[in-house]
Formats: C-alpha cells, sequence, structure tokens
C-alpha cells in the first residue's frame, strides 16, 4: 500500500510538472475548447428570451451556470482515448509500460489525477471570464458544493475506467476509429453535453438514466445549478459508483486476455 | 550452475494477411480474407549462465527482437519453453519483471518535456527502490556515465547519443539481474559506442547481471561477448566461442605484406583485396597460408608481413550466407 502511494504520488508530480510545461498550449486548448459551450449559450439564451424568459425551465442565467460549469466538467472528463491507445501501440510505448512491474491503469490514473490539479488551477480564470461575461444564477446551498466535488471526480472515475475498456478493444483490432465515434456520438446526445437532459424528450432521458455517460458528465452540473433534490443527488453518486466499478471491473476481468492477445499477435 | 535463461524449442509462429496488389483483389478480400503464417523464430534452445555476456547476431529480419521480448514476456511463444531467472516471462510476474530490464535502441521510455532526473524519481518509485539504494545507484551511473550536466535539461534537449545513456541508466535503476539490450548503440557516434559498451561491461562486472545483446556493430560484441548466438531465418546457425565462429565460419586468412622497395604483382602467391603504394593485402586459404607465407619470406625483399583472421563482419557475413542450421 506505502509503495502504492508513494507511485500515485510520483506520478502525479509528473503530471504536473509536465502539465506546467505546457502550460501555454493547455491554455490554448482550453480556451479553444470554450468557443462549443459558448455557442450552445447563446443559442439557448436567445430560444429562452424568445419564448418569454426561459425554455425547458431553465432562464438565460441557468443556462449560463449550466455551460461554465460544463466547462470544469468538461475538462475532468478528458482521459486516455482509444485513440491514445492506437498510438501506444503503432509506436511501441506500450511494450516499454508492459515491461513494468505495474499494471499501466495505475500509472495512467495517477498521472490523469495530477492533470487535473492543474485544469482546475487553470480553469478558474477562465470561469471568472465566463461568469462576467453572462452572469450565471448560481447560488448553491453547501450540501450541493460537497456533492458536486465528490460528483466532479466521479464523473472522472467513470469515464476513465470505460475508455480504458474501449482502448482494449484495440488489443484486438487497430481499425478501430468508426466504433468509437459511434461510441463518441451517443456520449454527445445521451450526456448533457449538447443539451440539458432536461431539455430533451422523457423517453431520452430514461435511456440517459440507463447509460453511463450522463453520470459522468450532466449529473454533476444538475447537482451544482440545484436541479436534483439530496435523494436523487446520492442515487446519483451511487450510480456513479456503479459505473465506475463496472468499468474498472471490467478491466480487470478482461486484461489478461486482452494482453495474451496483445503478447500473441505482436508487441 | 542453474542458469540464468534457459530456452527449449522456442518458437513463435506470426498469422499474418496477405492479399494481392489491386482493386479486384481488395474486394475480394472483403470476402476471403487470406493469411499466412510467418515462422518468426524456429525451435531455438540454449542456456545462458549467471554474469554470462552474450552477444545475439543476425540480419534484419533473423527473430533477433522477437526472441528478446519472448524472453521479456512481451510476446507468448507460440510453442516451447522458455525460463528466465526460474520465472515464465508470459506470466509477467511482478517479481520476474523486477529483475529485468529490456534496452532497445532509439525507443524513448523517458518523459520527453522534462528532465530525465524526475523521470529517474518515477521509476524508483516505479520499482520500488529504497531511497538510499536508488540515491547510491543513481550517482554511481551518473558518475560512470558522465551525465551530471544531462540529467537537469528536459529529455527533449538532449542529442541522440546522450538520450541513450539516460535511457540505459534509467533502464537499469533497479539492478536488474537480465539486461536483454536490443541494438542499444544503434546511430550512435564512435565515442558514445564506446562509452556505452564500457558501461555495460562495468555494470555487467560490478552487479553479475547477465546480458543478451543484439548489436550490428561488431565492435560492441568483440569487446563485450565472449560467446555469440547467431540467428537467421528464425533458426540458430551458431552458438559458441566468438574465436571459434571465425575458425569455423572463415575459410580464408588475410596477409599483409610491406616490401622494402615498392609493390610487385603478387596475384601469383593469392587473391590482391588491397594495394597501396609499399603494403599489399593478399587473401589466401587457410591451408595454404603457411606455405604462401614461406615462399613470400623467401622470394621477396619483406619489411614486415602480418597473418590475420578476416574482420569479424565479414565472417559473420559468411555465417549468413552458409544458413545451415546446427
Amino acid at each position: 500500500m506505502k509503495g502504492m502511494i508513494d507511485l500515485y504520488l510520483s506520478q502525479m508530480r509528473i503530471a504536473i510538472v509536465t502539465q506546467f510545461q505546457y502550460r501555454v498550449a493547455n491554455y490554448f486548448y482550453m480556451i479553444g475548447m470554450i468557443a462549443e459551450p459558448v455557442i450552445y449559450l447563446v443559442v439557448w439564451s436567445t430560444v429562452a428570451r424568445a419564448q418569454g424568459g426561459s425554455v425547458g425551465g431553465y432562464t438565460p442565467g441557468e443556462f449560463a451556470a449550466y455551460y461554465i460549469v460544463w466547462t470544469l466538467v468538461r475538462n475532468m472528463n478528458i482521459v486516455l482515448t482509444p485513440y491514445a491507445w492506437e498510438q501506444m501501440i503503432r509506436q511501441g510505448e506500450l511494450s516499454a509500460r508492459l515491461l513494468l512491474p505495474v499494471h499501466p491503469i495505475h500509472s495512467d490514473l495517477a498521472y490523469f489525477v495530477g492533470y487535473k490539479f492543474v485544469v482546475i488551477i487553470m480553469w478558474l480564470p477562465i470561469a471568472a471570464v465566463l461568469s462576467f461575461a453572462f452572469r450565471p444564477g448560481l447560488s448553491p446551498d453547501l450540501w450541493q458544493v460537497g456533492v458536486f466535488i465528490v460528483a466532479l471526480w466521479g464523473g472522472f472515475f467513470v469515464r476513465f475506467g470505460l475508455l480504458w475498456l474501449l482502448g482494449l478493444v484495440t488489443f484486438w483490432t487497430m481499425r478501430v476509429s468508426a466504433f468509437f465515434e459511434l461510441y463518441f456520438t451517443a456520449e454527445l446526445l445521451l450526456s448533457g453535453r449538447l443539451v440539458p437532459l432536461s431539455l430533451m424528450p422523457a423517453w431520452v432521458q430514461q435511456l440517459a438514466g440507463l447509460l453511463p455517460f450522463k453520470w459522468a458528465f450532466g449529473f454533476p452540473i444538475e447537482v451544482l445549478i440545484g436541479q436534483l433534490t439530496p435523494q436523487e443527488s446520492v442515487l446519483g453518486l451511487a450510480a456513479q459508483a456503479f459505473w465506475s466499478l463496472a468499468g474498472f471491473g471490467l478491466v480487470s476481468l478482461l486484461w489478461r486476455a486482452s494482453l495474451r492477445r496483445y503478447s500473441a499477435v505482436g508487441a | 550452475m542453474i542458469s540464468a535463461i534457459q530456452v527449449s524449442n522456442l518458437s513463435k509462429t506470426f498469422v499474418v494477411p496477405e492479399r494481392e496488389a489491386g482493386l479486384k483483389a481488395a474486394v475480394k478480400s472483403l470476402v476471403r480474407r487470406k493469411t499466412k503464417e510467418v515462422k518468426a523464430v524456429e525451435k531455438i534452445s540454449f542456456e545462458i549462465a549467471p554474469g554470462e555476456v552474450v552477444g545475439f547476431l543476425g540480419p534484419n529480419g533473423a527473430g533477433k527482437t522477437t526472441t528478446l521480448k519472448m524472453l521479456s514476456g512481451l510476446l507468448y511463444p507460440t510453442a516451447g519453453e522458455v525460463s528466465v531467472l526460474g520465472h515464465m516471462p508470459s506470466r509477467r510476474e511482478k517479481s520476474f519483471l523486477r529483475q529485468i530490464t529490456l534496452v532497445m535502441g532509439q525507443r524513448n521510455q523517458l518523459v520527453w518535456d522534462i528532465p530525465a532526473m524526475d523521470s529517474f524519481e518515477l521509476n524508483r518509485a516505479i520499482y520500488r527502490i529504497p531511497v538510499e539504494e536508488y540515491r547510491r545507484t543513481r550517482d554511481e551511473f551518473i558518475e560512470l556515465l558522465e551525465m551530471k550536466d544531462l540529467v537537469r535539461k528536459p529529455v527533449r534537449n538532449l542529442s541522440l547519443g546522450e538520450r541513450m545513456k539516460v535511457e540505459i541508466a534509467a533502464a537499469l535503476l533497479h539492478r536488474p539481474q537480465v539486461l536483454f539490450l536490443d541494438e542499444p548503440t544503434i546511430g550512435l557516434d564512435v565515442t558514445m559506442q564506446r562509452r556505452i559498451r564500457t558501461f555495460i561491461g562495468e555494470y555487467n562486472r560490478r552487479h553479475g547481471a547477465t546480458v543478451l545483446l543484439s548489436s550490428h556493430y561488431m565492435a560492441d560484441v568483440v569487446a563485450l561477448c565472449r560467446r555469440v548466438i547467431v540467428i537467421h531465418h528464425g533458426k540458430i546457425l551458431f552458438d559458441g566461442d566468438l574465436n571459434s565462429l571465425v575458425g569455423r565460419f572463415s575459410a580464408y586468412k588475410t596477409i599483409g605484406v610491406t616490401l622494402t622497395n615498392g609493390t610487385v604483382d603478387l596475384a601469383a602467391y593469392g587473391d590482391v583485396i588491397e594495394r597501396d603504394t609499399t603494403r599489399v593485402t593478399l587473401r589466401v586459404t587457410k591451408a595454404e597460408t603457411p606455405k604462401v607465407t614461406a615462399r613470400l619470406l623467401a622470394d621477396l625483399p619483406i619489411a614486415d608481413l602480418t597473418v590475420e583472421d578476416p574482420p569479424i563482419e565479414d565472417v559473420i557475413e559468411l555465417v549468413f550466407a552458409q544458413e545451415k542450421p546446427q
């Protein structure tokens, strides 16, 4: 356990040092990423004003709150993509990692956790500018802030586990881009990224509740902007725990078979 | 003595897709995908004793890297048995991985944008090296490889040779007992090659590590290995002492002659393979060497005469050309 903590802290330190090394590139990346929610925000605020001040229960101020929190959740949702897996295999980086006496998921998890601390620090000025420009209607209770912090990390763990699992597909075939695109399209529509899920038809909302995407993305936002009751919030945290365990559990189950497949074909 | 590495009838076959060029073949492959089996390694067997340094030679595509990957647990063998320090590599047990290293030339394992010292620290945590032992080993390597200034620069700012030095240091920080080195000096200049090979030799002496070294630079092999294993088309062509490789596969010797009064035509004595103003180099069969040498000394005004085995590179070429597995 002590060794594992040492590994996590060392890897997190490397991530923080590396990401600060890339600070300018990171900042431009984050600023570029803002274009997407700002467009959604402007469109939905215009629709709300045209419909007499709100749409689906959201006022322009609530849309502003939703999409500003969105920018943080989106950044927290950045994890190792399946495309990175393809690159690691093609360039032989995975072979080097498999020679280490530690499961690569630990290194990745620790690295991304460290990276998130940099992201949060870099996000604060961006949030301040967006808040000044769009005047969000955001006044959460203390319990909502507490649940949000847990849910923010919960969302990260859900997406991290599931995309790591998805990455294992590359051990069987390298031509997986189309499959990944399908996954990301479903995620875009059913997570609350494109539009708050409460604006979607009832059947879409029900479907989204059964899938993991919402729990990684829309749920933390809804907690902070005050859309959920304490009971719904606890249920959401439980759903996050379920999907995190499902992701990491399936990785654990499939890892040996994936490795055997990888080492049979060529590393 | 128990061997550090035992390999018995080890084979690796890859199944690779195969199709003809052209549109027709492309459409056909949608319906019926053809594959073929490629035998990368075929029933090879050898043993390496603890502390032994063995050269692993062969042309590109001979099966060297595939074998090294099987020995380090990266590839699962198709058939045969492998034991490294008593472990089956394909099981990838942590206790096994902590005792080995695989260094592949020009494959970067260090974090590109930060100083190597930070990557060293990460390796300390990964391999759970006690802090005192880590500092001792790190400082020893920094001194041996003369890289005090290098380890504090971002890796991306290092030259290829400098990067290879820190790569090798990082790969050995946990003091592995078995080193698999795949072209560790590839692309490096002569000085850097010498520095790296001196370091490997020193590591072997200090820590009694077993080394299996693949290199296209014969200077590496000559300097470090008494024994060589030659592999070609996945099969072992030779396994034994480097000197006996020369004796067994080279049917020729070279005779260098320096004359006191300029050169004369020596074609009657053997094949002239080199000639300058005063010196001629002849190639003669081993059997004829004593007779030709005696004739040269008797017939000509000789200032200097040398009899040598051909360069090891030429011998290796001969071995590959013969292609008769043991």
